[in-house]
């Protein structure tokens, strides 16, 4: 057993990532950051204190054993580090990359409150990587429970609750809209910041666990969710559709081409590969000086996006200020680095058009802080004669989202005033045996939180189903005849076998 | 029941009006079975090409297909005419999207199919037919050699008056004339159902308008997922703004602000534009589609993005 660490023992500074030159990127949609490579892990692993009160396992959404997967990083046995993250989240490799960790497991690290936090998500997506490098996969011998389990919906939410119920016994059928399963990982987030061979690694881990994905699949149109639980002999449903409906604020001049909703220009560029035009057949006319509404991560994604479409000047315009901005911090510092040019406390007040109803220009009025809002916020306020008039030929509205109407409009579920979902605590909706869980429950929110509510729901589904909650994936057989014997938590002997694929 | 059909739909019959619009029949059991008039579907022809919004023109429950009329004015929209042959699949259909057509309720209405439109008209004829009401179909077209559906639309509407712009078939002139027939010999029609191209929709909305008649219309904005997430098919209805794909397509023609809506549609003219321009290069590199014709009209573009 090693001495124990302290904070004076560990490395004090936080191991920096190799990223691509940010000019260089800013041309491209390769993939931002490169990742750490094994020595850099190493380095940062040995950052972790293990110290007795993980306040980072009760920051993640889902409790990830984080100090005991950066343990197995320091030991060397990366395996076993997949092991244990994949214990509670299936998609390592995604939400390395897209969670938001300053605000969960990073921002309460017991280092942080001396030195950097330890980096625990680029730690993850270190472990997820070389598993789908590695070919790793976790698939254990399921019995078969008897129940079919619907799912609407393969995003972050979906894809959460299919793995969980499909290693419960379920047959799980997820269906999916678009041609592509993914949801906002395939069609929001682009390329350079997830790409989509890490996506399409991670769901074809989904599918040897035995669920089936069909895309093309409208839900409410097609069939209901009533038609689900009856005809169609679904023991239970999951919904997780997301929020979908893109806002827009109001002013005059949005119909103006040229202004879009983030979520369009994302899809294009992303899902779509309009970047690729004309070898795909998807347009989208790039701007060359490009404004996009909103400071949140969807609005990083679309400055981004338009800078590698070959922008020549791209600008945010935020009413709030750069602490207020709802982005990870290090979308905002990429933007930044990019030559993304920030207009905080400014607000639009109408777009302008040319002769050939083309927006030609943006009025804006500066903002300042007032008192604390509803959200705690300093509440935005007009500074009085401070308009002023930016010139743009792309508007893009990233301001958030409102619920898709389609569901309620084709089913009997109660939904809020807002148009959401509404479920129990559970997540049980007013449908038995229906549940419902990520924004198109709570409205936009993140990735792991929408997996955290695949999960939660699934926990539910099993109760509901009179499942046993086995809640883990089996470690595979090794040459060693206890780690055989034992990849099996014990009680777990009379429910399922392991086997090596 | 069971299986969803997420894959490979079958084009089971093709059906040539003219050199431009071409019709096609693709097996899809499930969404025969849930769809209902006035509602849409998303096309992709192949894994690279774009999502096109196509209204249904007809289903058939039992044989498990879908009817869809389309014309080839775009790159994609002349690519599906050049490779979608009997046998052939497509890559993607989904749908039945958008709010049914609301159907019932009225005793004798009135339904204009132009251009494109001529075909989704149809099942919406028949559903009024069926629902009780006295129909009056109104079809417009170029001329007497653009004439089809001429006895299936006889055979579900009371009263038949077909449109040509130089008078071959039928009275001479645009549908505009065949509505205002139709509202000097029947005093009580209570509903005007219109599908077209956005031009033709604004006049038959801008012919009911002093006779106080319900109209309404089918929209065909730009749109990407036609699921309600992009809003690109935002349209001005009266003082509010919706999505066509969600929230429509169905509008009332009288508060449809359509010289928005037909600003908004030549929003990627430039990039379908040059991707027509490569496509017919392309075409007359390959020697095969040499023969594909220019459209004689383009005034009417499909409800498509290309």
């Amino acid at each position: 057993m090693a001495k124990k660490k302290t904070i004076r023992t560990i490395p004090q500074e936080r191991t920096p990532v190799q990223e691509q030159d940010p000019k260089e990127r800013a041309r491209n949609f390769e993939e931002v950051s490169l990742g750490y490579r094994l020595e850099e892990a190493l380095v940062e692993a040995d950052r972790c204190l293990q110290c007795a009160d993980e306040p980072c396992v009760r920051g993640c959404p889902v409790s990830i054993d984080i100090p005991g997967f950066i343990q197995k990083i320091v030991e060397k046995h990366y395996q076993g580090a997949y092991d244990i993250i994949t214990d509670t989240n299936l998609l390592p490799s995604v939400c390395g990359r897209v969670c938001p960790q300053e605000s969960q497991c990073e921002g309460v690290c017991t280092v942080g409150d001396t030195l950097e936090p330890v980096a625990i998500g680029r730690l993850e997506r270190f472990v997820g990587d070389m598993a789908i490098k590695e070919g790793w996969a976790n698939v254990p011998y399921i019995e078969p429970s008897g129940y079919r389990v619907g799912i609407v919906g393969a995003g972050p939410a979906g894809m959460a609750c299919a793995a969980d119920m499909a290693k419960a016994g379920c047959e799980v059928v997820v269906y999916e809209a678009f041609h592509q399963p993914g949801g906002v990982l395939k069609y929001g987030i682009p390329d350079f910041r997830l790409p989509n061979d890490v996506i399409d690694a991670e769901i074809e881990k989904l599918r040897k666990l035995g669920i089936r994905f069909e895309c093309n699949t409208l839900v409410g149109r097609l069939f209901t969710i009533e038609q689900m639980v009856t005809e169609m002999g679904f023991a239970a449903v999951f919904i997780g559709t997301g929020a979908g409906y893109p806002s827009f604020m109001g002013i005059p001049g949005e119909s103006l081409n040229g202004v879009l909703s983030a979520n369009e220009l994302l899809t294009r560029a992303n899902l779509m590969r309009a970047r690729d035009f004309p070898n795909f057949d998807t347009p989208l006319q790039p701007g060359k000086r490009v404004t996009v509404i909103g400071a949140g991560n969807t609005a990083m994604d679309a400055m981004r996006v338009s800078m590698r479409l070959g922008a020549e000047k791209v600008m945010c315009v935020y009413r709030r200020s750069k602490a207020e901005a709802p982005a990870r911090v290090e979308e905002v510092h990429h933007a930044e680095e990019e030559g993304i040019e920030f207009n905080w406390l400014t607000s639009p007040v109408e777009l302008l058009g040319d002769a050939n109803n083309k927006v030609r220009a943006m009025r804006c009025i500066r903002m300042e802080l007032g008192e604390p809002d509803s959200s705690g916020r300093r509440k935005p306020v007009p500074v009085p004669g401070s308009e002023f008039e930016i010139e743009t030929d792309m508007v893009v509205f990233a301001i958030g989202t409102n619920a898709n109407p389609i569901l309620g409009q084709t089913s009997k579920l109660k939904l809020n005033k807002w148009g959401y979902i509404e479920t129990d605590d559970s997540l049980a909706t007013s449908i038995a045996g229906v549940y419902a869980g990520g924004d198109i429950v709570t409205g936009a929110a993140t990735v792991i939180q929408a997996m955290g509510a695949g999960r939660k729901a699934a926990r539910a589904m099993k109760a509901y189903l009179g499942l046993r909650d086995t809640d883990c994936v089996y470690a595979p057989e090794t040459d060693d005849p206890v780690g055989r014997r034992f990849g099996i938590p014990v009680e777990e002997h009379n429910f399922a076998r392991v086997r090596l694929l | 029941m069971q299986e969803a059909q997420s894959s490979s739909f079958e084009i089971v019959a093709r059906e040539d009006f003219s050199d431009v619009t071409f019709l096609l029949e693709v097996r899809h059991p499930m969404l025969a079975k849930a769809a209902k008039a006035g509602q849409f579907v998303i096309v992709m022809e192949r894994e690279e090409g774009e999502r096109i919004p196509l209204t249904i023109a007809d289903f058939d429950r039992e044989a498990g297909t879908i009817t869809l009329v389309i014309q080839a004015v775009g790159k994609t929209t002349r690519e599906m005419q050049q490779n979608c042959q009997v046998g052939t699949r497509l890559f993607a259909v989904v749908g039945p999207m958008g709010i049914p057509s609301h159907i019932g309720g009225k005793k004798k209405v009135v339904c204009v199919g132009g251009g494109l439109g001529v075909a989704p008209i149809y099942p919406q004829a028949r559903a009024w037919k069926e629902s009780g009401a006295y129909v009056i179909g109104v079809v417009g077209f170029r001329n007497r050699g653009l004439v089809f559906w001429d006895e299936k639309f006889r055979a579900v509407c009371d009263e038949l008056i077909v449109c040509t712009d130089d008078g071959s078939a039928g009275i001479k002139g645009l549908v505009t004339e065949g509505i205002k027939q139709a509202i000097a010999k029947h005093p009580d029609i209570e509903e005007l159902v219109a599908i077209g191209p956005p031009i033709m929709m604004k006049g038959c909305a801008e012919a009911t308008r002093p006779h106080k008649i319900r109209t309404m219309v089918s929209l065909n904005p730009v749109m990407v997922d036609g699921t309600g997430m992009c809003g690109g098919c935002r349209v001005k209805i009266g003082e509010t703004v919706k999505f066509a794909c969600v929230d429509g397509p169905d509008f009332d023609g009288h508060l449809v602000d359509f010289d928005d809506l037909m600003a908004r549609l030549g929003r990627y003219k430039e990039a379908e534009k040059e991707a027509l321009e490569r496509f017919q290069e392309s075409c007359r590199i390959r020697g095969e589609g040499a023969a594909a014709p220019e459209p004689a009209v383009a005034l009417d573009r499909p409800s498509t993005d290309g």
